[in-house]
């Protein structure tokens, strides 16, 4: 379970990013929303250890992480998967697989992760993670790492863009079968109706405070029917037409 | 051969004993084991120190291991090597160099190999540097090689040195005839006080000559490297040279690629990054729960792979 507790974050000394955030995460799904700009993505840096607050706690099972670093909270069970995948020249899919997975990845093993992701292990497991992958394969690999760590915290930032060749249905097959697995929880930053969906509790996030916090069934019709549901209104409007094209 | 031998034959040939096939092994000055093959025969220099290495036309699916080791502080050899590739081969040659250095004369081999590559032949060459011992003395190696390649030839060259190695200038020339096409794979990683120059030239004067030299290099600690490329178009042909180089520390890079055309079909192409490891690349292995070192160890390895 995750606890967050009056947590600050300010940078240049006064430049409030987030302001006493109390939140407690123990559900399957929880998905983080709002307005772009409203500390989402600095949210869960916050609680991978990438920034450190300058204000409040982070209790994981009841002990205090506020202060360790990117790897022990790792090493806890905490796994994060960037918005923007980063590229490595020379270190190859399954490298990085079995980095993520701690012990050396088998062409089955890897099978298995990538699969899950869409992607077919004999035609990626070699590949380097450089230029020559698409924003989109990068994307499915970082949720592949995710899934070979299995940990009981499992944060996604916005997972569902640029893999729109993909369909969302099989993004939440993952997350749906990634829950199967490690009876963890999910942190889904996102602004994708159907993925709000899926979600047991909604939290959304607007200038850097919690704007709402509940289930989803109660959140989720404000959200979508306030001004800042612009970006998912769009992306309804493209799945619809997406949809047409399919059947027509 | 005593342990400290064989530990630096298994570096930079790999070898735990004899190879298959043909051989010459060189150590402290001196020749320790050769074997000749039906198709390809080693002879010693008459005129300077040095070997040539004869290789039957139209031989294939063979091999050649060429290691040369000093383990005794102070000794300083030049020595020649040539290689007479005949037409339709295709072979692997392994060299390599290592030193050991415990005392306090410096170490010196300078290698000058000249490669005669015969029509349509395909070689393989490896070679690897490695430089240990705890002397105050410096392990200094001064590679040449010089590369003539016949029409519709194919080389490729892999070369490392990646420890040990004080001092090094690494001079590689290359002519190009027609069809004929050059590949090299270049890895450098220096440390401490080291310093490694890298000097390629290549002309290509055939028509369909292709050269693609492609180094990757980390510069640690208060290490210099300098990267030099020179590609000459002088038919119609192609060329793309690329230097990427990770700096740390208080290391010193410079790449100086260069290109000349002389026909105005030749199209060529130089690529060169010097950067040091990204931020997000740490982050993004330390939240796969890799310490900052390990993260790093691991960028690195991955890009001199």
């Amino acid at each position: 379970m995750l606890e967050l507790q009056h947590i600050g974050y300010e940078v240049d000394g006064n430049k409030e990013i987030l302001h006493d955030i109390n939140l407690t995460v123990n559900e399957r799904f929880v998905a983080i929303t709002g307005p772009n700009g409203g500390g989402k993505s600095t949210l869960a840096k916050v609680i991978a250890g990438i920034y450190t607050p300058t204000s409040g706690r982070i209790l994981l099972d009841g002990e205090d992480i506020t202060n360790l670093s990117i790897t022990e909270r790792a090493k806890l069970g905490v796994s994060y998967a960037f918005q923007q995948p980063v590229r490595f020249k020379g270190l190859r899919v399954r490298d990085l697989l079995s980095l993520a997975a701690g012990k050396d990845t088998t062409v089955n093993d890897a099978c298995g992760f990538l699969s899950e992701v869409g992607l077919c292990a004999r035609d990626y497991i070699d590949r380097e993670i450089d230029a020559s992958l698409s924003g989109g394969e990068l994307k499915r690999i970082e949720i592949a790492m995710v899934l070979a760590r299995g940990t009981k915290l499992s944060i996604f930032d916005e997972p569902e863009a640029g893999i729109d060749l993909w369909s969302f249905q099989n993004l939440i097959r993952v997350f749906e079968s990634m829950y199967e697995k490690t009876r963890g929880s999910i942190l889904i930053i996102s602004h994708q109706e159907r993925i709000l969906n899926i979600a047991d509790t909604i939290v959304v996030l607007r200038g850097g405070r919690l704007d709402k916090v509940g289930p989803r069934e109660q959140i989720l019709p404000g959200v979508l029917g306030s001004a800042d549901a612009g970006d998912m209104a769009c992306s309804i409007l493209t799945d619809k037409l997406e949809e047409g094209r399919a059947n027509g | 051969m005593d342990e400290i031998q064989k530990n630096l034959l298994r570096e930079v040939a790999e070898l735990d004993s004899l190879p298959v096939g043909a051989y010459n092994i060189r150590a402290n000055g001196g020749m320790a084991a050769r074997n000749t093959t039906a198709d390809i025969d080693i002879v010693t220099k008459t005129d300077k120190p040095g070997i040539d290495i004869i290789i039957r036309p139209g031989t294939k699916k063979q091999s050649v291991h060429i290691p040369v080791i000093i383990s005794e502080a102070g000794l300083k050899e030049v020595v020649y090597n040539d290689f007479f590739i005949g037409d339709d081969c295709d072979v692997v040659i392994i060299a390599g160099c290592g030193i050991h250095n415990c005392g306090g004369g410096d170490s010196e081999h300078d290698g000058v190999h000249q490669f005669f590559v015969g029509k349509n032949a395909r070689v393989r060459y490896i070679e690897k540097h490695y430089g240990e011992g705890d002397g105050r003395g410096k392990r200094l190696m001064n590679p040449t090689t010089v590369v003539h390649m016949e029409e519709g030839s194919y080389m490729e060259m892999e070369t490392t040195q990646i420890a040990g190695v004080d001092d090094t200038l690494r001079k590689t020339t290359a002519d190009l005839a027609a069809g004929a096409s050059l590949v090299v794979h270049e890895k450098v990683m220096t440390t401490g006080d080291q310093n490694a120059v890298s000097d390629f030239t290549a002309d290509l004067n055939g028509e369909g000559a292709s050269c693609n030299i492609v180094s990757r290099t980390v510069a640690r600690d208060n290490s210099r490297q300098h990267f030099i490329s020179r590609l000459n178009g002088n038919a119609p042909c192609s060329g793309h040279t690329e230097c990427d180089s990770i700096i740390m520390d208080q290391a010193h890079v410079l790449a100086t690629p260069q290109l000349e055309a002389n026909n105005i079909d030749a199209s060529l192409i130089h690529e060169a990054a010097i950067g040091k490891i990204a931020g997000e690349q740490l982050i993004k292995l330390m939240t796969l729960g890799l310490t900052e070192q390990e993260a790093e160890e691991q960028i690195i390895n991955g890009f001199l792979k």
